[in-house]
């Protein structure tokens, strides 16, 4: 199969410059899968798994916390707005995130900003989802 | 400069103690400086794919004809947001000095401008002046993180977007080496679509998912964001090679005082002793008429 490059950068770092054969994207609308010769593309991206690697072997993932791709000439680039290998990710911290965002949501407080804390659980969720799923 | 050579005794004991602090702040300042090199670096690639992207959604909004989202729209008026970046702490040669001069020479230039102050010394300077800014911010620490830049970044935005002012600029110190840096202006608001202009032959028709407006929606708080984050990193290692090179010169010239001194103290110390040998041969000459 035709490879193309990946890179998945954020404002501190390179996570990822390497090449694929496919890419699974969390697209605002669900997710979508890219080969090699893709038709420019842009797309808006939100909270959830990047899957890529060869078609047959290891794949890798990432938890994204939304961002965007542009793919053009076999070149993809996802600008995230934060972005963690599965291999990377802590999953005590993790746990201990959604403990607290869980704790917080229940609390019914008038000082809890619920919508801040949905999305906190949503992605200590979805990074625990990533972690475990090797 | 003639006094006891006790005194000049004491003076090289002053000179050398400041000496041993600057020395020590160069190399701590040295060593900050390496940690914040990198990440220029590392956070360049980031913030230029960024523009780029931005241009070409940008131009293929405006070419489909579709109506920019307010965000997006170009603004003619003259009220100005420029937001500088100075340090907390001083020692740091003209780093500071040279910041507030050009937002200085920008305030003569547009009265109409809020200000939005990162750092200590810029915010004092402009206090003293009886100069309110929108906000305020010290104490970021030696390690810019992004969240702060998002910080910074979401106040300027829901600013502009309530139409506070119509154009926002960054003024920070591009870090080019570790001898050379310089102030620059960056703009920021509103998006101008000549920012990477620079491909050569016609633009590939991009597909955009969900559609180009959505896309040019979410592009825009990232890139104001990394803008400011990268500006932010920009100005530390800037500071932090000012530091730098302003303490190793101050070392240097406590180097070249002490030895001054060192000469003065042995010039009097001799002339002493000549004086005491010529007032013994005095007395025994003395003696022996």
């Amino acid at each position: 199969m035709a490879v193309f490059s990946l890179e998945v950068l954020t404002p501190e770092r390179t996570v990822v410059s390497t090449e694929v054969e496919y890419a699974l994207l969390p697209g605002t609308d669900g997710q979508f899968g890219v080969l090699a010769n893709h038709q420019p593309l842009m797309a808006a991206l939100g909270l959830g798994i990047v899957e890529f690697g060869p078609l047959r072997g290891k794949r890798r993932k990432i938890a994204l916390g939304g961002g965007f791709v542009e793919m053009h000439g076999n070149k993809m680039v996802i600008i995230a707005r934060t972005a963690e290998l599965a291999e990377e990710i802590d999953v005590l911290r993790a746990r201990e995130a959604k403990r607290r965002a869980e704790e917080r949501l229940r609390s019914q407080r008038s000082d809890v900003d619920t919508a801040r804390a949905q999305i906190a659980l949503q992605k200590a969720l979805l990074r625990l989802k990533v972690a475990n799923d090797e | 400069m003639a006094r006891t050579s006790r005194e000049i005794k004491r003076r090289i004991a002053s000179i050398s103690s400041t000496q041993q602090i600057t020395r020590a702040m160069e190399m701590v300042a040295a060593a900050k400086l390496r940690k914040v090199q990198d990440r220029v670096a590392s956070t360049r690639p980031y913030y230029e794919r960024l523009a780029g992207s931005l241009a070409v959604v940008l131009q293929a909004v405006e070419g489909s004809g579709v109506e920019l989202p307010e965000i997006a729209q170009r603004r003619t008026g003259e009220r100005h947001c420029l937001v500088v970046l100075s340090s907390d702490r001083g020692l740091a040669g003209g780093y500071n000095t040279n910041v507030i001069r050009r937002a200085e020479a920008f305030l003569q230039e547009h009265p109409h401008t809020e200000l939005v102050i990162v750092g200590r010394k810029a915010r004092d300077y402009f206090r003293r002046r009886n100069r309110t800014a929108l906000a305020e911010y010290v104490g970021l620490g030696d390690e810019p993180q992004f969240r702060q830049g998002m910080d910074i970044g979401q106040v300027i935005l829901d600013f502009y977007l309530h139409g506070m002012f119509d154009q926002v600029a960054i003024l920070y110190t591009q870090f080019i080496n570790t001898l050379t840096q310089r102030v620059r202006l960056r703009p920021v608001l509103p998006i101008q679509s000549e920012i990477a202009s620079g491909s050569s032959g016609p633009e590939p028709v991009y597909i955009f998912e969900p559609s180009a407006t959505a896309v040019l929606e979410e592009l825009i708080p990232l890139y104001v964001n990394a803008a400011i984050y990268q500006s932010l990193i920009e100005a530390k290692a800037s500071e932090m090679a000012a530091r730098m090179n302003a303490m190793a010169q101050a070392t240097d010239n406590a180097e070249e005082l002490i030895e001054e001194l060192n000469k003065t103290f042995h010039r009097m110390r001799q002339a002493q002793i000549t004086k005491e040998i010529a007032e013994i041969v005095g007395g025994a000459d003395a003696l022996q008429a």
